[in-house]
């Protein structure tokens, strides 16, 4: 039980070239807090700080109110299950979770009692003779769990520990770290690079781009008031569509049309020139299957591929955009480890919609909804409306 | 019928092979069951020839020779202290190799690869002198010395490769888990880099075990002569009679504890002890 606070914290490298850069997070007691990020954005570097396996450069890392900065990582009593779970290959399972409480110089007694109460809460009773080796994936992932559970840490710190399992297991562990985290109640660092586990297991998410922090936010906040693009582009699946918009008076002119948008929005953004717009794909919907759609709101478009996925479908919109702002949109799907190789539109449609592909279809928008953002600095200029 | 053709050739090329490596031992084996006589008067068959046998009696004289007797403790306790010695530090220094970052990492390497390579005829002189200056000539550390100082740099070298091989992470991990860097290293480290420290020590042991230059050119006396240069001693009544079947027994015996050795060791030097630490 434990309160972890970073304060300032800055990590450079011998080259002078800072991996974490002034970020300053509070984990409250018993809360779950994940840092994601795409790869090299520092939030491996700072769980690692945070556990003391690397040096802080500068700022303040308390637990429990006590700063900790010089304490060598087995005397800040945190336990940690690294990505490759680091599992000790001459021990057998058994011998691999008491591992923690040998050090401790525990009774025998009191080893054994905890070691099978781990083994049992992690279904590992059947393998405790065995060794590391002969184990599948996802119950190596598992010995590391009882590993960090056996003894009673101040904090869990995972790092990416589901990347090395396959799409089904990633599934059923990220449910299992999620209950086990709720039963055992202790505070809870997770680092991952995959935002529908940040998104499903965090009580709130630390969103990293290049050594700084982004947004700390619940995943609702993040998802429906992301600060600024890159917040907005790398939360969400499929991501936020960015078109180049211009907003006069209270309407907005997008690539296909112009159309209404709220007061409230207008006025922050009205006469600053060509903006980005950001709109989910949800927001768009198949008018056709809409019984009040607003006709204002309508546009049609060139389906060029359409993806059904029985719950809902995918439709791709290709558009053309000027060669600057493809650009920005190249730099932002860089930045956030993915690829775009065309300018489209994503747009998300309900599994009724009979929208074939090649069709000219009517999709309406929904407008109240969507985010404005500044193209020069990022910055959403709709937050909070 | 390829397959057929596969194995048979398979099969020749390996008989000849062992037939080639394994045909002077089987002679000296041969040997050490002749008389001295049947050798002398020339007896060319591998089985001893009728009334030429000797049984065990020449192996019961050779280790009824005090000298004998000397040299194979002396080889035994030299060559068992210059191994354990040399393991223990070549295991630090590589450790140190491997993991740490330090100032002049790569002169201590390539320091360490010259010296193996220096030919061992050329020190004796030097070492001669300076030994009986020092008062440790004919002594068990005049030798150790020498073999400590040869093979460390083949042990670092071989052991550095097993600890870069040993993923960072379980370290960090027993750090985490409250190891200090000492029981992280004594506990997850040493464990994992066994088959480097057994094949370090294996090699170290035999050339411990096999050295004549130093071993002859050290020693005076029985006080601290090993097997080999025991051996090169052995002259018995006739200097120009040597007696052949008395040394054929004498090798066989100076053979067997490395034979021995190999044998209890080659368990554990097992590759893949590692699988399963880290997801492969």
């Amino acid at each position: 039980m434990a309160t972890i606070e970073m304060k300032n914290i800055v990590k450079k490298y011998g080259d002078g070239f800072p991996a974490v850069n002034d970020v300053s997070i509070d984990v409250a007691d018993g809360e779950f807090m994940i840092l994601v990020g795409p790869s090299g954005c520092g939030k491996s570097t700072l769980l690692r700080m945070i556990v003391g396996l690397e040096d802080i450069t500068s700022g303040d890392m308390l637990i429990d109110g006590e700063r900790v900065n010089d304490l060598a990582p087995r005397d800040r009593n945190l336990s940690m299950v690294f990505q490759n779970y680091a599992l000790y290959p001459h021990l057998t399972v058994y011998e691999n979770i008491a591992f923690p409480l040998r050090l401790a110089k525990r009774s025998k007694q009191e080893i054994d009692e905890k070691v099978r109460e781990a083994s049992r809460t992690l279904d590992l009773d059947e393998h405790l003779e065995r060794k590391p080796g002969q184990l599948s994936g996802g119950q190596r992932q598992r010995v590391a769990m009882g590993r960090a559970i056996v003894r009673d840490a101040k904090a869990f710190l995972f790092d990416e520990p589901l990347s090395n399992l396959d799409a089904k297991l990633r599934g059923q562990m990220r449910t299992e770290i999620a209950r086990l985290q709720k039963r055992l109640g202790i505070t809870t660092v997770y680092v991952t690079h995959d935002q529908t586990e940040a998104m499903t297991l965090g009580d709130r998410v630390a969103v990293m781009k290049r050594g700084e922090l982004q947004q700390l936010a619940s995943p609702r906040e993040l998802y429906e008031q992301p600060v600024n693009l890159f917040v907005a582009g790398f939360i969400g699946s499929p991501p936020m569509n960015f078109l180049p918009a211009t907003v006069e008076g209270d309407q907005i002119t997008l690539p296909f049309g112009t159309f209404p948008l709220p007061s409230a929005k207008a006025e922050r953004t009205a006469g600053k020139g060509l903006l980005m717009a950001g709109i989910r794909p949800e927001y768009f919907e198949d008018a056709s299957v809409q019984v009040d759609a607003d006709e204002s709101r309508i546009f049609t478009a060139h389906i060029d591929v359409r993806e059904w996925l029985g719950d809902q479908q995918y439709a791709y919109v290709p558009y053309d955009a000027e060669p600057h702002v493809q650009d920005q949109l190249r730099e932002l799907a860089r930045e956030s480890d993915s690829d775009s190789l065309r300018t489209q539109l994503v747009v998300s449609l309900d599994s009724s919609s009979h929208i074939s592909e090649d069709d000219e279809a009517r999709l309406s928008i929904d407008t109240d909804k969507i985010h404005l953002f500044d193209p020069s600095t990022g910055e959403n200029l709709t937050v909070g409306l | 019928m390829r397959t057929w053709l596969n194995r048979l050739g398979m099969g020749a090329g390996f008989a000849l092979i062992l037939g080639w490596c394994l045909l002077p031992v089987f002679w000296i084996v041969s040997m050490s069951f002749k008389s001295q006589e049947a050798v002398t008067n020339g007896s060319p068959g591998f089985f001893p020839s009728e009334g030429g046998g000797a049984g065990w009696q020449n192996y019961i004289d050779v280790l009824q020779n005090e000298q004998f007797a000397r040299a194979i403790i002396n080889s035994i306790g030299i060559s068992l202290i210059a191994t354990v010695l040399s393991v223990t530090f070549a295991t630090f220094t590589a450790y140190a190799v491997a993991r740490l970052e330090f100032k002049g990492k790569k002169f201590v390497l390539t320091t360490a690869l010259v010296i193996a390579m220096f030919p061992v005829v050329s020190l004796v002189g030097p070492l001669f002198d300076m030994w009986r200056t020092l008062g440790i000539y004919d002594t068990w550390l005049g030798l150790i010395i020498p073999y400590m100082s040869f093979t460390l740099p083949l042990a670092i070298w071989t052991l550095s490769a097993f600890f870069r091989e040993i993923p960072w992470e379980m370290e960090q991990a027993a750090q985490v888990d409250g190891a200090t860097a000492w029981q992280a290293f004594r506990r997850v480290i040493v464990p994992l880099a066994a088959p480097g420290v057994f094949t370090a020590a294996i090699l170290t042991f035999f050339f411990a075990w096999n050295d004549f230059v130093f071993g002859i050119s050290l020693t005076s006396t029985e006080s601290a002569r090993p097997i080999p240069a025991a051996l090169s001693f052995f002259v018995g009544a006739d200097p120009f009679n040597r007696p052949a079947s008395l040394l054929a027994a004498g090798a066989v015996v100076a053979t067997v504890p490395i034979v021995v050795l190999v044998l209890v060791f080659q368990r554990k030097i097992v590759a893949g002890l590692t699988a399963g630490a880290v997801k492969g």
